[in-house]
């Protein structure tokens, strides 16, 4: 571009001799290319608003037709909303690890009424009610005869029902598809299921979402069209489960408790095979949960297995032991001072009964010395004892994929002074869920690997975390194996599957402090075969309380113990386990031959 | 002397304003701005029913909430056209600083309302989203900038609205709220292109984004399935783009009547990103090309107007209010028919929503008044004897 000078030099010195303000010229000159500039400018800008103008009306012109395109073809697939359907999918169904049905989907219809359209609400209310007896005839009249022009009556209405209803032959009753979620099994699994209702209702479909279990804790997943309604398998087995549930309901009558909890875990993959709470319920019909004040674990929906927080007791020695032996304190032939009792300021650790002076490690596990474990927890110290409880889970809430699991996080010592140490040493002190306890014996009997608790199918082995060598583990697995073949748990032998286990009786926390002197928590943990541990089962007693030999007996040994051994006895051919027979004696048979 | 003493007439100075106002006013556009409304009442009374349903409302109170929106939206349309350019300028940029200030205090102030980005501050009866009206602002706010820049020793107004921009679509882009940062992105591209880019540069930019789409095509699996997924005509049914390709052609050409559609049972956003889609199973392509022929009319009336416009702001700030409102209907309708990918973008004055109604009411009325006719100096031309241009 050619510039004008600002100050034509000729321009001004003329004007300077004439005696003009050179200024004027200047101005002038700046006006005159502002305004050129301003109308190139203009000009430019007149040739782009063109084609913005053309770009504008070609995308109008070009959305116009394509919508003109698409209005006239056929639409494509009208079934898919034609068919009144508004449910675009169907919740994914929950079967256990062989596929069987947990979980399914129910077509059934609901029933709501237009008053406006009702010939004669008196005789409606009346037939109604007598379908229905749980329906209050005043107050289906007064809704009928009010202002209201739509009312639900009832979500769920079986065929039989329907079809007296549609006899009624009343124009205002009317009934709205539904897809209900079905628990064929009822009670079976009910904790773990949990259960579904209605979310979003309107007239031609429901919702239906998760309220518990892992039908909450996987909705997103159950819902999910993308997955094609593929079933969720979790890890449990029909039969199993039904089988565990039976033992454990029997055991809990026999033994007055007022509530029980058994966990059945496969050592190696995590999967938990069977899992019970007692009391339980039925998910088709899922109770109101419990007016709050009061104990929750009274309610049927709380869930003992991985809600209930309790003091697990003499369980946990073997951890104890255990990390001893890890840490090479003890070998299981150590002798312990086991004198009592023992004293730490104002508190003392006393046993059971009197064992003796001095214990070899094995012994007391097997005798259950908690003066012994003390000792032990002396020399192991708190900031190992709590590092080796962290790394077997059992301070955080366990990762089992039930929603109610998160809420089972473990009650730890406001401060983890020696005496804490001591006492969580023999499982006083820090109270833990019974599934936080199967994944720490679980370590144990798989060889010193934690693994996390699973509801899922797994596909093989979790690779978990080392916790502890393979020598501990199987020291430890010989010990636990003593404490049923000549110890506490004797009466947990179950002949050929070589149980292994201990047990634990914790006295009940008083709501207001302190502890009761007639209820426990009577816990059996155990793992099976102890030469070669598959499972870990944990049973847990409420309360338990029998008479036998004259005395009123608590502990677990007596309690706990024996419902385990029943169970392993029912459970472990329904698992595949060959009971492990010993060679019969040979005496006795003659060999007859010349 | 004597005419100013006997025949003087006592006269205001200037133009009484109502007169004036309706004299130099585009009333094209503003018939058609009324219309648009008009039909987004209509279809309100059929899409928002399942979301007040859904949310325990009477059938009709979001057509309600629509109107008394709506109302206020047209009372802001008509006194911001009323104004003169330079006190529209002067109130947009207040407008401006007050809603960039709101926008940068939203993460700490906003609510998300459990839509995962935070983009509107909750007054209890109504929510604002500040983005809405900081549009039109910007768009005045940076053609202010690029005009004064075209002025011999003016600031560097296109480094500083160039600057300006960037901030706020990194702002909006962290919300996340990215259509609204592609809408102030493309104002502020509209208005640059008309104030003059050079020419190498767009063509640059044209080729820059032709190869980086096809390197992205070619290198990138996840863009390549999306257009290619876009590019493909089947569709699944049970998608949202699945919905309201039937719903089109369910309506067909004259719909399935009032009341009768299946849409917007289906889609969450049927008041809104897809009332095109309720409009078209309702009432058939007849309305859809109306509501596209309003659109249009409006956009290509403005920038008719604007070409006769010297003034470099007006021509700039109307421009890109212009090309704003007609990209953002285009965006909203282009993915309703799988024109464009899937962006969520309200049809400005049809679909639901008091901010968008609000703030497109002040936009169209900044609009309308940088358009009002007003002498262009034409007349001196001729008589200096240049002529046109």
């Amino acid at each position: 571009m050619i510039r004008t000078p600002l100050r034509p030099l000729a321009r001004i010195l003329q004007a300077r001799a004439k005696g003009e303000n050179p200024d004027v010229i200047e101005r002038e000159n700046l006006r005159q290319r502002h305004e050129e500039m301003a109308v190139k400018s203009r000009q430019r800008a007149e040739g782009r608003l063109l084609v913005l103008g053309a770009f504008f009306l070609c995308a109008f012109f070009v959305i116009g037709g394509r919508m003109a395109m698409m209005a006239t073809s056929e639409p494509a697939e009208p079934a898919v909303y034609t068919a009144g359907s508004m449910i675009a999918n169907q919740r994914a169904d929950i079967t256990d690890r062989q596929g069987r049905i947990l979980a399914t989907n129910f077509e059934t219809h609901s029933l709501y009424a237009q008053p406006p359209q009702m010939i004669d609400p008196i005789m409606v209310a009346e037939k109604l009610v007598e379908i229905f007896p749980d329906l209050d005839k005043g107050r289906l009249l007064k809704d009928f005869t009010g202002k209201r022009k739509f009312v639900w009556i009832k979500k769920k209405i079986s065929p039989e029902q329907k079809q007296a209803v549609h006899d009624i032959g009343d124009p205002g009753l009317l009934f709205g598809p539904r897809e209900m979620r079905l628990y064929p099994n009822g009670r079976l699994a009910a904790h773990v299921l949990g259960g579904a209702g209605f979310g979003k209702e309107g007239v031609t479909a429901a919702e239906v979402i998760g309220v518990a279990g892992v039908e909450k804790q996987f909705d997103a997943y159950l819902r999910d069209p993308a997955n094609g309604g593929t079933p969720l398998q979790l890890s449990l087995d029909l039969t199993v489960q039904a089988a565990s549930e039976q033992v454990l309901y029997g055991g809990m009558k026999l033994m007055n408790a007022k509530g029980a909890t058994s966990i059945l875990m496969d050592v190696e993959t995590g999967e938990v095979i069977s899992v019970v709470s007692l009391p339980d319920f039925d998910p088709n019909n899922r109770p109101a949960p419990p007016v709050s004040g009061n104990d929750p674990s009274v309610s049927p929906l709380f869930n003992r297995a991985v809600q209930g927080v309790y003091e697990l007791g003499s369980t946990f020695k073997i951890f104890t032991a255990a990390q001893a032996m890890e840490l090479g304190i003890a070998g299981p032939n150590t002798v312990i001072d086991t004198r009592g009792p023992l004293r730490w300021g104002k508190f003392s650790i006393r046993d059971f009964r009197f064992y003796g002076n001095e214990m070899p490690v094995t012994k007391i596990i097997v005798k259950s010395s908690n003066i012994g474990t003390a000792r032990l927890a002396q020399q192991i110290g708190v900031e190992r004892q709590r590092a080796f409880l962290e790394e077997l889970g059992m301070l955080e809430a366990t990762p089992f994929e039930i929603v109610e699991a998160q809420g089972g996080k473990p009650l730890l010592p406001p401060n983890w002074s020696e005496l804490s140490a001591m006492t969580i040493s023999y499982g006083h002190g820090l109270s833990t869920t019974p599934m936080h306890l199967a994944a720490g014996y679980a370590a144990i009997a798989n060889g010193g690997r934690y693994v996390k608790p699973t509801v899922i199918k797994q596909s093989g082995p979790q690779a978990g975390v080392r916790v502890m060598s393979e020598e501990t583990a199987a020291a430890s697995r010989m010990m636990l194996r003593k404490v049923v073949s000549e110890g506490t748990a004797s009466f947990a032998e179950v002949p050929g599957y070589q149980v292994g286990g201990k047990t634990g009786t914790a006295d009940k926390p008083r709501p207001q402090g302190g502890y009761y002197e007639d209820k426990v928590i009577a816990t059996f943990a155990s793992i099976f075969p102890a030469n070669d541990p598959k499972y870990a089962l944990i049973v847990t007693l409420d309360e338990p309380e029998i008479s036998a030999h004259g005395e009123q007996r608590r502990t677990a040994g007596w309690t706990a113990a024996p419902v385990a051994a029943e169970m392993i006895q029912r459970v472990a051919p329904l698992l595949g386990l060959r009971p492990h027979v010993e060679p019969a004696q040979v005496t006795g048979i003659t060999l007859t031959s010349n | 002397m004597t005419e100013m003493v006997y025949g003087a007439v006592p006269v205001r100075v200037g133009e009484p304003v109502l007169p004036k106002w309706w004299r130099t006013l585009d009333k094209w556009t503003l018939a058609c701005v009324l219309a648009l409304f008009i039909i987004g009442l209509l279809l309100g009374l059929a899409a928002s029913v399942p979301l007040a349903e859904r949310n325990g409302f009477g059938n009709f109170h979001y057509v309600a909430r629509q109107a008394v929106f709506g109302s206020v939206a047209l009372v802001a349309m008509v006194v911001t056209s009323m104004m003169p350019p330079v006190l529209v300028r002067r109130l947009a940029v207040l407008g401006f600083v007050a809603t960039f200030v709101a926008l940068l205090l939203l993460p700490f102030l906003g609510t998300d309302f459990g839509k995962g980005a935070t983009r509107w501050y909750s007054l209890g009866f109504a929510s604002v989203q500040p983005s809405e009206f900081l549009k039109p602002g910007f768009v005045v706010v940076a053609a202010w900038l690029l005009a004064a820049s075209q002025e011999i020793n003016g600031p560097p107004g296109k480094t500083l609205s160039f600057a300006l921009c960037v901030t706020i679509v990194l702002v909006l882009a962290l919300q996340p709220d990215f259509g609204q940062a592609c809408l102030v992105l493309f104002g502020w591209g509209v208005m640059y292109f008309v104030g003059g880019a050079p020419m190498l540069l767009l063509v640059g930019m044209a080729g820059a984004v032709i190869l980086s789409g096809m390197f992205a095509y070619a290198n990138s699996e996840h863009f390549a399935r999306r257009i290619d997924g876009f590019l493909n005509p089947d569709v699944d049914p049970t998608t949202q783009m699945g919905y309201a390709t039937n719903a089109i052609r369910e309506g067909g050409l004259f719909g399935v009547g009032v009341g009768e559609g299946q849409v917007k049972w289906s889609l969450p956003d049927a008041h809104t990103d897809f009332i095109i889609a309720v409009a078209a199973e309702e009432f058939g392509l007849m309305l859809v090309m109306v509501v596209i022929a309003l659109y249009a009319t409006i956009v290509i009336r403005s920038l008719t107007r604007l070409m006769r416009e010297r003034d470099p702001f007006i021509r700039l700030a109307g421009t890109g209010l212009a090309c704003m409102f007609g990209v953002q209907a285009m965006i909203n309708m282009g993915v309703a028919v799988r024109l464009l990918p899937a962006k969520g973008m309200t049809l400005p004055f049809v679909s639901y929503g008091g901010s968008s109604l609000i703030a497109g009411g002040i936009a169209l009325g900044m609009l309308l008044a940088f358009t009002r006719t007003r002498p262009q100096g034409g007349i001196a031309d001729y008589l200096r004897g240049r002529g046109r241009g």
